[in-house]
């Protein structure tokens, strides 16, 4: 049971990493950056629905759908002003700026929200599942996230590939000329996948501090470098890639303290993602693009 | 995704124009010796430097010290009628690095006395600049006893002399871990104990060391022992199913009240409700915003502050520091200890005589003098009548505390 | 004079004379007692950046990988360079022999470490080897977070549980774990800085200048031409790697012997990130651009401190926007077309001041 216990656990965590990672990857693969503002977003997102749930006494589906309007919208405004004048440069350029924002994303929520941490309401007011006479619990939470994780993966996958824009999207993300000569604005197609990754990120964040309920002005960031590493196990740009790469992170790291000593629980969790990218160096899922001359 | 063509002409440009700007600030700066607070200096006034992280993850416990400070400091000058302490805060982020260069700042500024840092790790490269400097320094909360220095553990070993000009406010970790220890015997809360503490942190292992140690002479049983990081500060579930699956009675906590809060959440969400058992680091737990209070019910905690206690001094301090901080939030202890920091400090000065005519090392001298005496007593908000001995540690009640329909009580009372 | 040798002399002639200029000024106006202690506090870490800065260039400017563990190498060479000056105490009278052992010891240390991250790591390209590189970052400070090391009358003692364990009376504990290094002798100065910036900007350089380097750099521009002529790329982007490595804890040891205490929890991400934006900041590949910028952000948070509560959001809104200016190619057009005026008006003048073709230039 115990072993069951920590699986459950460890998806649960992985899910919420999964989430997040697909922001990642869908950034990554079309605009070719590593956004590391992206678990600042997540932040924001969380103190967007607690303000709507705690301070206005909204309900909490209507926090949900403001955090995901308000991460959409900052995310676009982010991307209006710091990414776009970047457009071609260096993308170590675009890197640094992306952590000069979440700097900034950082010290603003610091400045509105204060140091004081909030503890979160869950935003799914269900009872735990009991199962085998208590002695297996899942609660609410667990069994949300991880239905919004696959919702949002076959979502995801459906959209880039049977809609236009979503064909816009892998076009540009194989190459940006030839996307251009065939008619498609790979400006705006840009700051489209900036708006589904906020708007993503909202969502993760929700989910994230309704089920680990703390929320500080750096709340996002180690789950966001967590996330990242997800994606980049599961073959980074690739969709089913970082869902599948934040489930395992999430079941490494939970059976890693588990079954090997918290003590050593980051450092194993690590060395299983080089021992990963050693034998497979695209990731799980990646493409290996071979060069040619 | 390497392109090697960050402009880096265009770049010496600018930070030419940046070079020449901080060249006039350096020489500004020693010309006036550094109004680094930007603060008017008010004649005579003795002036107090602060330092804790106000910004970046600890900023929690340096912003509370900031106003508690800063309560403190409004206060006396209140009750002086006129401006007879400054004080200046600077933010260290909780680095050591950053910490040093703050401390240099408040050293330009003319600093007297110096009130900090904060938090642990940053303390003790500080509290070895003041020795060298000979800047008298006392901290709030920084617990650890490499801050004080001449402290051997258990088998002789030292670590760093005594740093004669370092005294604390709070009690050192091992004094923790050895009150927790004996509370928990005494009392009989457990017997099968387990104990989640944050091995990434000085102030938890701290304590969490002398707690084992102790909790061996006392025949207390340690049925689990798991940790966390800082990085790894979202999910519990392992150490929780751990202390379930041994069947712990008590789980020791001695941790900060932020992840201390998601545990008691997920022991709920998980059914495992044995008795939680915190330090001074859990104070404050309550007052986080949206926290429900009756995941906290039973949780027992040694604290030497409570806000919501009825005294006079204790509501005064809450309703002057959410004033001042802005914040419809009690003061943790953190602030408390930051003003009864100020308030000892200034009681000193007043007996002594001491005047901002003096320098730095004579007004050192002289509170050394006083705090190292034995007999120099302060009663405040987290202690009443408390002494410091020679080796800078405080000597003060803890008292053991219980969390009653949301609020804390006496533990003895409970009982 | 300096016309007569050619472009790349010069340029290394250039870049040690700012070091050194920068060093005398400084040195005599903190003897002077000109400057204010916070500048002062702040001149042995701004020598350890800048070795940081220059050493992490190598990789990512010159040998064209992101690394984002740097602080690692850091880590291992300041805990490594500690024990090693601690056990010289006593054994050893003179500081700087001490402290030159330390950082010797230090800079062999993380070399190893380079070689043991290194050999996997160089399988990898892009951002898989950046996500490589963070990885064992953060695995070496989970070690280190559990390294108990100690020192009594019959030697060193190792322990990676808990202090407790090292089984050893009335000695010094070096390395208690989370609580890091406390009681270190604060062995660091601003003139050992300064030698150390010297023999870091030689090494590489040096480096550079060599036969080694231009295969380093034949590797970055184009690997499979680089391979079709016959350089082992594995072992050119090693040797980049290494010698990072071993720079990087060279500094290391150098920053954590300026404080009494040091814990491993500040060679964290966010360090290796600070060194990175230090290099992009300075012009990938550009050494002397890098000297300047780890210089002057090291100052910028200090110097922002008058503005209290909006320090760290000022200093997010300065990256950025330099990040913006010095990359956004209208208003690099606009200064383009400045710059030409000015140059033919004094052209003579300008050839100088305009920096050249130091280490990597710009190509796409």
């Amino acid at each position: 049971m115990g072993f069951l216990t920590n699986l459950i656990n460890g998806i649960s965590l992985g899910s919420v990493y999964a989430i997040i990672a697909l922001g990642y990857t869908m950034v990554y693969g079309i605009a070719k950056m590593l956004n590391f503002a992206h678990g600042d977003v997540i932040m924001v997102g969380g103190y967007l629905c607690f303000i709507s749930m705690t301070n206005l006494g909204l309900p909490p589906l209507v926090g949900v759908l403001l955090a995901v309007v308000g991460c959409t919208c900052l995310g676009i405004v982010v991307e209006r002003l710091a990414y776009k004048p970047l457009r071609g440069a260096p993308s170590l350029a675009v890197l640094i700026t992306a952590i000069g924002v979440s700097y900034f994303l950082q010290n603003s929520a610091l400045l509105i929200w204060g140091a004081n941490p909030k503890a979160f309401t869950s935003v799914i007011p269900l009872p735990s599942v009991s199962l085998f006479d208590g002695q297996l619990v899942i609660s609410s939470v667990t069994i949300a996230t991880v239905l919004v994780a696959i919702a949002v993966m076959v979502g995801l996958t459906l959209f880039t590939s049977r809609t236009k824009m979503g064909k816009a999207m892998r076009a540009c993300s194989e190459d940006k000329g030839a996307a251009q000569l065939m008619g498609i604005n790979v400006n705006s197609t840009i700051s489209m996948v900036f708006a589904i990754g906020s708007g993503l990120a909202a969502i993760a964040g929700v989910l994230l501090c309704s089920a680990y309920p703390t929320l500080m002005p750096t709340t996002g960031s180690m789950p966001g470098i967590k996330a990242f590493t997800a994606a980049v196990l599961g073959g980074i740009g690739s969709i089913p890639g970082a869902a599948l790469g934040g489930v395992l992170l999430g079941i490494i790291e939970i059976f890693a303290k588990a079954y090997l000593g918290t003590q050593f629980a980051d450092a194993i969790v690590f060395a299983v993602l080089i021992v990963v990218l050693l034998i497979r160096p695209a990731g799980l899922l990646g493409k290996e693009i071979h060069e040619k001359v | 995704m390497f392109n090697h063509g960050v402009s880096r002409r265009s770049f010496i440009q600018l930070s030419g124009v940046a070079a020449a700007g901080i060249g006039l600030t350096a020489c500004g700066g020693s010309g006036s010796s550094g109004n680094a607070g930007g603060s008017a200096s008010a004649e005579g006034a003795i002036k107090i430097g602060g330092i804790g992280p106000i910004t970046g993850a600890a900023a929690i416990y340096g912003t509370a010290t900031k106003f508690g400070a800063q309560v403190a400091v409004d206060k006396i000058n209140e009750t002086e009628g006129k401006t007879v302490l400054e004080l200046n805060w600077q933010d260290d982020e909780h680095d050591p690095e950053k910490s040093v260069n703050a401390y240099n700042t408040l050293k330009d500024w003319g600093m007297h006395v110096l009130v900090g840092t904060t938090t642990t790790a940053p303390c003790v490269a500080v509290s070895t600049e003041t020795n060298a400097d000979h800047v008298f320094q006392l901290t709030p909360s920084a617990s650890s006893t490499d801050v004080i220095g001449g402290q051997a553990d258990q088998d002789g070993n030292v670590t760093i002399p005594r740093k004669d000009n370092v005294f604390q406010m709070c009690f050192t970790d091992p004094n923790q871990g050895t009150a927790s220890a004996k509370y928990i015997a005494e009392q009989k809360l457990g017997t099968k104990i387990a104990i989640i503490y944050n091995n990434a942190d000085a102030y938890s292992t701290g304590i969490f060391r002398k707690f084992e140690s102790e909790a061996k002479n006392l025949n207390l049983e340690i049925v689990s022992t798991t940790t966390f990081t800082d990085d790894s500060a979202t999910d519990f579930t392992v150490q929780l199913n751990e202390a379930k699956s041994k069947a712990a009675d008590l789980v020791f906590l001695p941790i900060y009240y932020t992840p201390a809060s998601i545990i008691l959440k997920q022991a709920n969400q998980m059914g495992f409700a044995p008795k939680f058992f915190g330090v001074d680091g859990m104070d404050g737990i309550l007052t986080v915003e949206g926290f429900d209070t009756k995941l906290a019910e039973g949780v027992m905690l040694l604290t030497p502050f409570v806000a919501t206690a009825t005294d006079e001094n204790t509501k005064g301090f809450v309703e002057a520091y959410k004033k001042t901080a802005n914040t419809e939030e009690n003061p943790n202890q953190f602030a408390a200890d930051a003003f009864d920091c100020v308030s000892a400090i200034w009681g000193a000065i007043k007996a002594l005589n001491i005047t901002s005519a003096m320098t730095t090392q004579e007004i050192c001298d002289k509170l050394i003098e006083t705090f190292a005496s034995g007999t120099f007593t302060f009663s405040g908000l987290t202690g009443e009548n408390m002494t410091w001995s020679a080796t800078g540690e405080v000597t003060k009640d803890p008292k053991g505390m219980i969390i009653k329909n949301g609020v804390y009580e006496p533990m003895d009372a409970a009982k | 004079m300096l016309k007569n040798l050619n472009k790349t002399t010069r340029s290394n002639i250039i870049t040690y004379g700012i070091v050194i200029v920068a060093f005398v000024v400084m040195q005599g106006l903190a003897m002077a007692g000109a400057i204010s202690n916070s500048l002062v506090g702040l001149l042995v870490p701004i020598c350890a950046y800048i070795c940081l800065t220059i050493s992490l260039n190598l990789v990512v400017g010159i040998s064209g990988e992101l690394s984002l563990g740097h602080a690692g190498f850091m880590s291992v060479g300041a805990f490594c360079g500690l024990v090693v000056a601690a056990c010289c105490r006593g054994i050893v009278g003179s500081d700087i022999v001490r402290l030159t052992i330390a950082i010797l010891a230090a800079g062999a240390m993380a070399a190893v470490a380079g070689v043991i991250i290194g050999l996997p790591v160089m399988r990898l390209r892009g951002d898989y080897l950046a996500i490589v590189t963070l990885a064992f970052g953060e695995i070496i400070k989970n070690l280190l977070n559990n390294l108990y090391v100690g020192k009594d009358a019959s030697g060193l003692h190792f322990s990676m549980e808990s202090a407790n364990s090292l089984g050893m009376q009335g000695g010094t504990i070096l390395i208690n774990g989370p609580q890091g290094a406390t009681g270190i002798d604060k062995l660091s100065t601003f003139a050992s800085g300064f030698v150390l910036i010297l023999v870091t900007l030689t090494v590489v350089l040096n480096l550079i200048n060599s036969r080694t380097g231009r295969a380093i750099m034949a590797v970055r521009d184009n690997r499979i031409a680089a391979e079709s002529v016959g350089i082992n790329v594995t072992k050119y982007r090693l040797i980049a790697f290494v010698v990072s490595a071993a720079l990087a804890g060279m500094a290391g040891a150098l920053y954590a012997m300026n404080y009494s205490s040091i814990v491993p929890k500040k060679f964290d991400f966010n360090t290796s990130i600070l060194i990175l934006v230090f290099v992009v900041l300075g012009g990938m590949g550009n050494i002397r651009g890098g000297i300047v910028s780890a210089a002057l952000l090291t100052v910028l948070p200090e110097l922002l401190r008058f503005i209290g509560d909006y320090r760290m959001l000022i200093y997010a809104i300065v990256l950025i926007l330099v990040m913006i200016l010095s990359n956004n190619a209208a208003f690099q057009s606009r200064l383009t077309s400045l710059r030409e005026k000015v140059r033919r008006r004094s052209d003579d003048q300008a050839a100088l001041a305009v920096d050249s073709q130091s280490g990597g230039a710009s190509h796409e």
